[in-house]
């Protein structure tokens, strides 16, 4: 984070819990600070999520829109990441100050979503070549504590595993036009198949050791980091080094079996999360308060 | 489309002079120094609050006897039922900005802070009509949180006349779209000034008095539900300090 200024002391603080595996805050190297997260929170967009980690607040919308495939890639539909870092984070976000670090987050998570062990993109194929779903996956960041792309994409799995495709119960050719005839029944709709989604891993270097989910002081001290977008099924689907530091080749090997030890964890933990909450949610429909909490909680 | 029924309802339920339903809280953020989170209905809206700091970016902009006063207005992109392509920057927002600085500087009093600079940021999560005005009321709990002197409420309201002749209150968007004239007022409701007036559409100059009278009795019942928003969050902040506060 830009702006935060950290004295000598602190930083050497900062090094030295690393290295002792007790960090400023009580948590181990490999500890997450605890999170909270709501799906469904705006009723205006197909699925939504809500994720609060500490002091970084991200939300998430996703949109749902028809649109013809590209020419190469005929039986596949179309994903588009847009972040956008609102101006209540940080002041330094006004007007176009937040563009880079979106861009920077919205070509990760793209990169992480291309294998197709990720996301299976036929799913959204409606008409070969004529016709296919493009989701707008649009993600705002609304508070800054750090470890910005592990709640994005937890919060951008949460949106998809919350998203409800319409269903097309008819589609034919007549000429060169396509009819499509979507279902009246506004709760008959598709869900998204999200078990391949990975999560990004940051694992950031502090001295001569990793350490996971930093927060904002840390990451200043931080030289380097790897990001690592990991799949339940312990497929690691794209790799980036972020900061300025370097990485000797051995420490990079290990630091990528702690990520992805971490990124099943982390996906394991987001399923049973979004489980509980369905569930939940399902039993309360007997009942007339359905609690949603949004920002009021 | 009618906009009242035969029994006097709105297509929402509500009755003409009805206001949606307000659910608002402050302190929702830690890093700015004051935010609120406040839904009319189902439009929903962030607001923060930084400053007063020292003036960001040139220094010629600084005003020497009191503060410049810095806001912003945003829309989330999945805000609106169509996608939105840009969350700021168009002229619809930027004139909003305008707008919001036009009525929060009248109850900022700026003049305690000279040479320093005050930002509001509004973001709008969900839109669905009286964006502008769930934006006023939003960014006056903001600075209230923030602890930002005002001389008091900014609130604002919008009004609508329905077939010509009944006046409606905090229209939504669907009332907004289906074509009646629409009055914005944002006002201070305890000396009953006007500090933001704005139409579209067009209705009898006879009525107008009507429309403004029950714009501004809704301005006067959002400023008591504020008000309560505001003491309850004194009180339960205050509670962890063992205050002794007494609500009547």
């Amino acid at each position: 984070m830009a702006g935060m200024l950290l004295s000598e002391a602190e930083k050497t603080f900062i090094l030295r819990g690393a290295e002792s595996n007790f960090r400023v805050d009580g948590r181990k190297r490999l500890d997450y600070r605890p999170m909270e997260l709501e799906t469904d929170v705006v009723s205006h967009a197909s699925g939504s999520a809500r994720l609060r980690l500490a002091n970084t607040d991200v939300l998430v919308g996703v949109k749902t829109e028809i649109d013809t495939p590209f020419p190469g890639r005929p039986n596949e539909g179309k994903l588009e990441f847009f972040v956008d870092c609102s101006a209540n984070a940080t002041p330094a976000f006004e007007g176009r100050g937040g563009e880079e670090l979106g861009t920077e987050i919205s070509n990760s998570l793209s990169r992480a979503y291309q294998s197709s062990y990720a996301f299976d993109l036929s799913t959204l194929c409606i008409l070969p070549g004529q016709q296919c779903w493009k989701l707008y996956i649009d993600i705002l960041i609304l508070e800054c504590g750090g470890n910005l792309f592990d709640a994005v994409s937890l919060a951008v799995k949460a949106a998809l595993h919350n998203t409800r495709v319409p269903l097309v119960t008819a589609a034919a050719m007549d000429g060169a036009q396509v009819e499509l005839h979507l279902s009246d029944d506004p709760f008959e709709s598709k869900r998204l198949d999200v078990s391949g989604v990975p999560c990004l891993v940051t694992l950031c270097k502090i001295g001569d050791h990793c350490l996971v989910d930093p927060t904002a002081e840390e990451e200043v001290c931080s030289t380097a980091s790897i990001v690592l977008a990991v799949s339940e099924n312990a497929f690691i689907t794209s790799v980036f080094k972020a900061g300025v530091g370097s990485f000797l080749p051995q420490t990079l090997h290990e630091t990528f079996k702690e990520g992805q030890e971490i990124g099943i964890e982390l996906n394991e933990a987001l399923k049973a999360a979004l489980e509980r909450e369905e569930k939940e949610r399902e039993d309360n429909e007997k009942s007339p308060a359905i609690q949603r909490y949004g920002f009021l909680k | 489309m009618d906009l009242i029924s035969d029994q006097g309802l709105r297509l929402d339920g509500r009755r003409p002079n009805e206001l949606r339903k307000i659910r608002c809280k402050l302190g929702v953020f830690n890093q700015p120094d004051g935010s609120a989170y406040l839904e009319q209905g189902n439009t929903k809206v962030l607001a923060a609050v930084y400053g007063p700091h020292e003036i960001r970016g040139s220094r010629t902009k600084a005003l020497h006897d009191q503060a410049l006063i810095n806001c912003q207005y945003s829309m989330a992109t999945f805000s609106t039922g169509e996608r939105k392509r840009r969350p700021r920057g168009d002229r619809k927002s930027i004139e909003m900005s305008i707008h919001l600085r036009q009525a929060l500087q009248a109850v900022i009093k700026t003049e305690l802070y000279a040479r320093s600079q005050i930002d509001i940021f509004v973001e709008v999560l969900q839109a669905d009509g009286g964006n502008y005005c769930t934006c006023v009321n939003a960014a006056t709990l903001a600075l209230i949180d923030a602890g930002i002197p005002i001389t008091e409420y900014m609130v604002a309201c919008t009004a609508s006349l329905a077939n010509g002749e009944t006046p409606l209150v905090d229209i939504s968007h669907l009332e907004e779209t289906s074509g009646g004239p629409n009055l914005t007022v944002a006002a201070m409701p305890m000396s009953g000034q006007i500090v933001l007036l704005e139409m579209s559409q067009r209705f009898h100059l006879d009525h107008l008095d009507k429309v403004m009278k029950h714009a501004l009795r809704g301005c006067q019942e959002i400023k008591a539900v504020l008000d309560k928003a505001v003491r309850d969050h004194v009180a339960s902040a205050g509670a962890a300090c063992n205050w002794e506060f007494k609500t009547d």
